[in-house]
């Protein structure tokens, strides 16, 4: 079974559709950086897009959450037709993005991190509970959480990273690598809380170079090849493929 | 304006109450010092530049955007409240005594002048600080330039020459109002959630856009009210000097500004205002001591004006070896004098610490 140039793997459990992305190019000036891909993420679902470095991965990501402006194609969000805006109107609309590097406020404390992660929202009992809920996902953040952010480990400032990005009430998650320079301990963590995170109802879109780590959690992936999607199918079944296991696992 | 008072106020008072009490003070102070000519002068003067200081503040510390073109916004202030004051030199509003009439009609003149420079502000700002880091730089001092520019070439403006005649209604009271308001404005703006936005944008401005940030927006409303004070303190200079030209509104004006911001501490109001008063005391101090030291030759007291870019530079190379951060860094006053005051000893220790 093919889907344009795709090759698709298996069967998909069929779910709500919470993000559809159809026909989506991005280009920087003369540069392609995706060249029409179409995806789509359910509620409930974790989805990981994999793929080598320039595959457009993190294009894809930025063009969602709106930090870029799509040069073509669709993006509905929960039936809504989202393309093309910024990010302060995604936010609300239950979008968060832990942007590729992690992005936290150095000078800040963690508190005041997730407090400006919480921006946009003015019921603040709630946003003292969630960062409560924050700090029982990651308790070594609540041992910190007067520190400033820079003095925080890689580990740590990741934790935060998506902490800060869940203090918005997201519905969706779009997370950038967020194994990104970790030690394997750290992202054993990380990706054991995503799940936890995911078992709320949080559906996540999840890039990742770990493409053993990215597939094994997902529900469903994506294989990115420069600015085209080379493969889709079930994480378990994208892991099992030769192709994948020749390309991304080194075999 | 004490935080335990301002809660128990109702919301449209807390800004009214430290206003009237700052009218009360201001009134005592013109009375007393209304006389001393030289005084209200040269407190003008540290006047318009606090408010200079504590504006340009705003952009490029709070907000971490770099603009290096304050003394355009203040010429154009300066030349269209100058403009309007010219024309509406003779007139008187009836019914009015003359010096209340005088006083309402250098509102309107100051008013004019800070609306201008804001929508100047607005047209630099839309397309620069849609882009992120250096173009606001490059665009405002072309701006800057622009203005001195366009000012030096054109007649009705009095060229090179200066315009004169403007009515010098500028009092004591009038400069310090405005110093209140930039203040108080400024300091509003930081604790507001227009303020985190800006925190935000300074400290990420990636992060800040995707947590959903509408750093362009903010971006934008902070330069044009840092823009519009930029007017009106060009505005007030232009109504108690005799003659402005555009000598007066150079690049090395510019710089002035952000030294002060940079030497008060990038973020901090209280910062930037301690900066400003000194930096424009130093080259009157620096007068009479040259004046003293050179007896009867006054040739060295009449160079400080160009004397006083190299002390500038060189405190500058000093703070950056010794304080990178500034005076009071990011923080105000209030955070960092009572730790810096118990660490000079026990005795010192009062309830603040």
């Amino acid at each position: 079974m093919t889907e344009g140039a795709t090759q698709v793997l298996g069967e998909r459990r069929p779910r709500e559709p919470l993000l559809e992305v159809k026909e989506l190019r991005v280009s920087y000036g003369a540069i392609k950086a995706l060249h029409g891909i179409t995806l789509s993420v359910g509620k409930g679902e974790v989805v990981a897009l994999i793929g080598s470095n320039g595959a457009g991965k993190t294009s894809t990501l930025r063009a969602v959450s709106g930090m870029v402006k799509p040069a073509g194609g669709r993006i509905t969000l929960a039936g809504a037709d989202v393309t093309g805006l910024k990010p302060n109107l995604l936010v609300p609309r239950g979008m968060a993005h832990a942007p590729e590097g992690r992005g936290i406020f150095l000078n800040l404390s963690v508190l005041e991190n997730l407090e400006l992660g919480a921006y946009l929202r003015r019921d603040r009992a709630e946003v003292t509970k969630d960062a409560e809920y924050c700090f029982s996902l990651f308790p070594v953040l609540a041992e910190r959480r007067k520190q400033q952010a820079a003095t925080l480990s890689g580990g740590e400032q990741q934790m935060l990273a998506i902490s800060r990005a869940l203090m918005s009430r997201p519905t969706l998650l779009l997370l950038d690598e967020p194994s990104l320079g970790l030690a394997p301990q750290v992202v054993q963590t990380i990706f054991r809380i995503l799940r936890e995170v995911n078992g709320r109802g949080v559906s996540i879109l999840l890039v990742e170079q770990n493409a053993h780590l990215a597939l094994a959690l997902a529900d469903y992936g994506y294989v990115l090849e420069t600015g085209e999607l080379a493969m889709a199918g079930p994480g378990q079944e994208l892991l099992a493929s030769p192709e994948v296991r020749r390309a991304y696992l080194g075999e | 304006m004490g935080a335990a008072s301002a809660k128990t106020m109702p919301y449209w008072a807390r800004g009214l109450a430290p206003l009237l009490g700052a009218l009360a003070v201001l009134a005592m102070l013109q009375w007393i010092f209304g006389p001393m000519h030289f005084f209200v002068y040269l407190s003008s003067l540290v006047g318009v530049n606090v408010i200079l200081a504590v504006s340009l503040n705003v952009v490029n510390g709070m907000t971490g955007q770099f603009s290096i073109g304050h003394a355009g916004f203040m010429a154009v202030g300066a030349y269209l409240s100058g403009l309007f004051s010219l024309a509406v030199k003779e007139l008187n509003i009836r019914g009015l005594p003359a010096t209340l009439s005088d006083q309402l009609l250098l509102l309107a003149a100051i008013g004019v002048g800070g609306v201008a420079a804001a929508a100047c502000g607005f047209l630099v700002g839309l397309p620069s600080l849609r882009l992120k880091g250096d173009y606001l730089a490059i665009v405002t001092l072309g701006f800057g330039e622009i203005i001195r520019v366009v000012v030096q070439n054109t007649e009705t403006l009095g060229g090179a020459l200066g315009l004169s005649g403007i009515p010098q209604r500028s009092s004591f009271y009038m400069v310090w109002l405005w110093v209140f308001v930039t203040v108080l404005v400024a300091r509003r703006i930081a604790g507001s959630s227009h303020g985190r936005s800006l925190w935000a944008i300074r400290e990420d401005e990636v992060a800040a856009e995707a947590m959903g940030v509408d750093t362009t927006g903010y971006k934008v409303r902070s330069f044009v009210v840092s823009s519009f004070f930029a007017g009106v303190a060009g505005a007030l200079f232009a109504h108690f000097v005799p003659i402005i030209n555009p000598g007066s509104f150079t690049f090395v004006k510019s710089m002035e500004v952000v030294v002060m911001v940079v030497a008060g501490g990038l973020g901090s109001t209280t910062g930037a205002i301690v900066a400003a008063v000194c930096l424009t005391l130093l080259p009157e101090g620096m007068r009479s001591l040259f004046l003293r030291l050179g007896g009867e030759d006054a040739s060295l007291a009449q160079k400080v004006d160009q004397i006083r870019m190299p002390i500038y530079g060189l405190l500058l190379v000093l703070l950056m070896l010794v304080r990178p951060q500034g005076l009071f860094g990011t923080r105000e006053a209030w955070d960092v004098l009572p730790k810096w005051l118990s660490r000079r000893g026990p005795a010192l220790k009062g309830p603040v610490a």
